[in-house]
């Protein structure tokens, strides 16, 4: 039977400290919410870092693969899917 | 020919006439100054002489006292803030820090930070009333450069600022407040391993100077408070809808009793994102209850609005002898202004994003300073860092002997290539826009004489996709009128309505495009981060998709048919039997079918893939004086599929003279008091015709799976590449590397006498 990987998160470099210095992490979710929680199950005090008020904290973006999440918490993960934490950017 | 990466199309690609040319070439276009209202008042601001001070009181007692003068305003007028923080769809506001750009409170922060502001009779009464407002300050030191903004002794701009990162641990709440707002670190493979396999390594220092993005047509509005509480707003913005949400949120009212109004745009390049006058102008039609319109002088534009930041770098690349690249480091620090928000996030993301680099550590940090609040300027920090990496590459070029060109296609990014702050590439054209320019004619002629020198140069900016909405009806005589409710700033109105044509199949003419105002158009975030092509296109192709839906179903009706048995193509329904009727045959029978025909489309879930361009300038050095020729200019961008190729021309051509103004001549000029001296077009020196020779482009086009026709945006690429492609000209000219902006004549000449 195949494996089915869950999605992997890479982790900013000053959240690093919370992880034991891991920078990927494989936590399950079907959403960018489920894999905050997990997350935080895992690693306490992440959630606060990522989250203000159950959203992304301001100026910061989530991308799920090679895009970035337009739904924030809501954005649907996948198997195999990798998932960034960045700077939100605007533009000219 | 067509491909399946490049299918033909009928409209797109296509040069129709634009269809709001006709206004713009007669005058007849409406601008913010342009409105005028009944009653109208004209309104002034107050703005600090000092660059750093307290205030410490306002007495408007005397300007009040002046016959004509209707209406004074403070920030004591504008709501408390408290420390909210508020997404506006392009980034998030510190709403503290945002009430007090407007107008400030305890402490001015730059000279020009705007104070009072009176509505009068008339516009010299106004400027009158000004004069009589009496403002004491306590002096403070000003601080204006971003290392010693750094410094731990450094005078203190905002007592609430505490360095924050990217999943950083929130501040203790007795920590001492910083200038530097933000830090960011982006780490990908062993960095020491990685320089200890190269075998040259160049690191440099760069300072940019703070360059403004030079609009012609300064910020604006007029707004009226209506007895009703409703506000109504007219003003050149570039968004609307953003505009709508920080005049609510900074007058704390419902953001539905606010409308704004967008007039055409003289001009924004991400300085018409965040608003200033439209909560004073609200304010001071509140208290005389007519309305009151404000529009800003040149000076004050340079002042007091928001440029882009000035810069410190230090930037280290590794390669190999056989031109691999295998290392690169950068510590950044961009002037924020007087608060937080400058793009040092994206600098950090695009510093090394045109390569394929197995090694990289990144770190930036916003820091304020005395100057204004910076704002975005096209593909934002993505400039600064190109000048760094693309003269630190043409460098190592040199010193391995290796084609400027050949380097940059073996170490260019590619789809599959994990960028250093961490995401992979889709396709991308990297690859494609280094290639055009190494077979462009420009390339391939030899350049002669004395003093000459050619250089290239490439630049990313990722394109941002948002959220955009439009609506489509179906006229009786085939035509549609589209609305949608982005700003047209460079020809977007065209390429939409181009991309509703293409999906109904009729003609560009066919489609008659407005941008509505807040209370008419369906929510769209701003024209920038070249979205708007891209993202309000996909909504207008959508609500071509919904139109066609409703056709079918019309037709079904008129042929007593299954819907299942019809299909809109090549612009028409075609069912059983040979069955078809044109768009326009259907258009017609529209009354006789159930009434009117309306699309509706968004567009929110998609995201945009990066793109691409280099440059390839030719300069001929004047060893004297300093000066810089442009001879000779070619520009190859990765644009997706040109929806409309004169516009996506016309964007690589301007942003390429940006991209040279920057480069040669653009500077705020401070004095020791923290005093711009040059706030005026005479003194801050944009390109003129006179400067700059024809800006050959090419269009390579790589389309965006992501977009339906394959659409990039290309508005902000071309300014990246021009200030590295002409440093690295001007070595080969006279053999000085630049390593400041701008390069101007003064600087250039001192670095010319330096080496004789």
């Amino acid at each position: 039977m195949a494996t089915i990987n869950m999605p992997r998160v890479f982790i900013p470099p000053p959240m690093r400290p919370l992880t034991a210095g891991e920078e990927v992490v494989e936590v399950a979710g079907a959403n960018i919410a489920q894999v905050i929680e997990n997350l935080e199950q895992r690693f306490p005090g992440m959630k606060e870092r990522l989250c203000q008020d159950d959203a992304l904290r301001p100026g910061l973006s989530v991308a799920v693969g090679d895009s970035v999440a337009t739904l924030g918490m809501l954005q649907r993960t996948g198997p195999d899917v990798e998932i960034h934490f960045l700077p939100a950017i605007g533009g000219g | 020919m067509a491909t399946a990466e490049n299918p033909k199309y009928k409209v797109i690609g296509t040069r129709p006439v634009r269809h709001d040319g006709a206004d713009k070439v007669t005058g007849r276009a409406k601008y913010g100054a342009d409105i005028k209202l009944s009653g109208m008042l004209y309104a002034a601001t107050l703005r600090s002489p000092h660059a750093h001070a307290k205030i410490k009181s306002i007495d408007t007692s005397k300007a009040e006292a002046l016959p004509g003068v209707r209406a004074i305003v403070t920030s004591a007028d504008l709501p408390a803030q408290g420390d909210r923080i508020v997404e506006l769809g392009e980034g998030a506001a510190n709403m503290r820090h945002l009430t007090a750009n407007v107008l400030a409170r305890e402490k001015v922060l730059y000279k020009g930070h705007a104070i009072a502001a009176v509505a009068a009779d008339n516009i010299h009464i106004a400027e009158e009333a000004i004069k009589l407002i009496e403002v004491v300050y306590e002096l403070l030191p000003p601080v204006m450069d971003v290392r010693k903004a750094m410094a731990a002794d450094a005078p203190i701009l905002n007592d609430d600022i505490r360095t924050a990162s990217v999943g950083s641990a929130p501040a203790a709440k007795d920590s001492k407040p910083t200038n530097i707002a933000k830090h960011f670190l982006f780490e990908k493979g062993d960095i020491a391993a990685g320089f200890a396999k190269a075998d040259v390594i160049v690191e440099r220092e760069f300072d940019t100077a703070m360059v403004h993005q030079g609009y012609i047509e300064p910020h604006n509005a007029t707004a009226l408070w209506n007895t009703d509480g409703k506000i109504t707003v007219w003003m050149s913005t570039q968004g609307s809808f953003s505009a709508r949400q920080q005049t609510a949120e900074l007058l704390k009212v419902p953001i539905s009793s606010v409308k704004v109004i967008p007039t055409e745009i003289g001009g924004g390049f991400g300085g018409k994102i965040s608003v200033y006058f439209p909560p004073v102008a609200a304010l001071l039609s509140k208290k005389s209850g007519r309305p009151v319109k404000l529009v800003m002088s040149r000076a004050s534009v340079f002042e007091a609005t928001g440029p882009t930041p000035g810069s410190h770098m230090k930037v280290k690349l590794g390669a190999t002898k056989d031109g691999q690249l295998v290392a690169g480091e950068a510590w950044i620090a961009f002037e924020a202004g007087a608060y937080t928000g400058s793009p040092i996030g994206p600098a950090c993301m695009c510093v090394f994003a045109c390569y394929d680099l197995p090694n990289g550590r990144v770190e930036g940090f916003d820091v304020c300073v005395n100057k204004p609040r910076t704002n975005a300027y096209r593909a934002p920090g993505s400039t600064h860092v190109a000048f760094a990496t693309e003269t630190l590459v043409d460098e190592i070029c040199e010193k391995i002997g290796m084609d400027a060109a050949d380097f940059r296609i073996k170490n260019a990014a590619k789809e599959g290539v994990r960028r250093v702050d961490g995401p992979v590439y889709a396709r991308i054209g990297m690859v494609e826009t280094v290639e055009a320019i190494k077979n462009s004619d420009h390339y391939k002629t030899p350049l002669e004489g004395k003093y000459r020198g050619r250089g290239i140069a490439s630049g990313f900016w990722f394109n941002c996709g948002l959220k955009s909405s439009a609506s489509a009806t179906v006229n009786p005589d085939g035509t549609v009128s589209l609305l949608e409710g982005s700003t047209d700033i460079g020809g977007s109105r065209v390429g939409i309505a181009m991309q509703l044509a293409e999906t109904l199949g009729i003609t560009a003419e066919e489609v008659i495009p407005t941008v509505g105002d807040t209370d008419s158009a369906g929510y769209c975030d701003v024209t920038g981060g070249s979205r708007v092509t891209f993202a309000t296109g996909i909504a207008a192709i959508e609500a071509a998709k919904d139109i066609q839906r409703q056709l079918v179903e019309r037709a079904a009706m008129i042929w007593e048919v299954d819907v299942a048995q019809i299909s809109y193509r090549d612009g028409g329904v075609h069912g059983p039997d040979g069955k078809f009727l044109s768009f326009k045959e259907m258009a017609g029978k529209l009354h006789a079918t159930g009434g009117a025909v309306i699309g509706r489309g968004t567009s929110s879930a998609a995201t945009q893939g990066g793109a691409f361009g280099t440059h390839c300038v030719d300069v001929e050095v004047d060893p004297e004086l300093g000066k810089v020729q442009i001879l000779r200019y070619t520009a190859a961008q990765d644009c997706g599929t040109a929806i409309h190729p004169s516009y996506v021309e016309g964007q690589i051509q301007g942003g390429a003279v940006q991209g040279i103004g920057w480069a040669l001549n653009e500077e705020y000029w401070y004095d020791e008091r923290g005093e711009m001296r040059n706030a005026t077009y005479l003194d801050y020196r944009i390109p003129t015709c006179y400067d700059v020779p024809m800006i050959d482009t090419i269009i390579v086009e790589v389309p965006d799976p992501q977009h339906p026709y394959g659409v990039r945006g290309v508005g902000e690429v071309p300014i990246c590449p021009p200030p590295a492609a002409i440093a690295n000209a001007i070595y080969a000219a006279v053999g000085v590397r630049m390593h400041d902006l701008p390069m101007s004549p003064p600087r250039l000449s001192a670095e010319i006498l330096k080496k004789k």
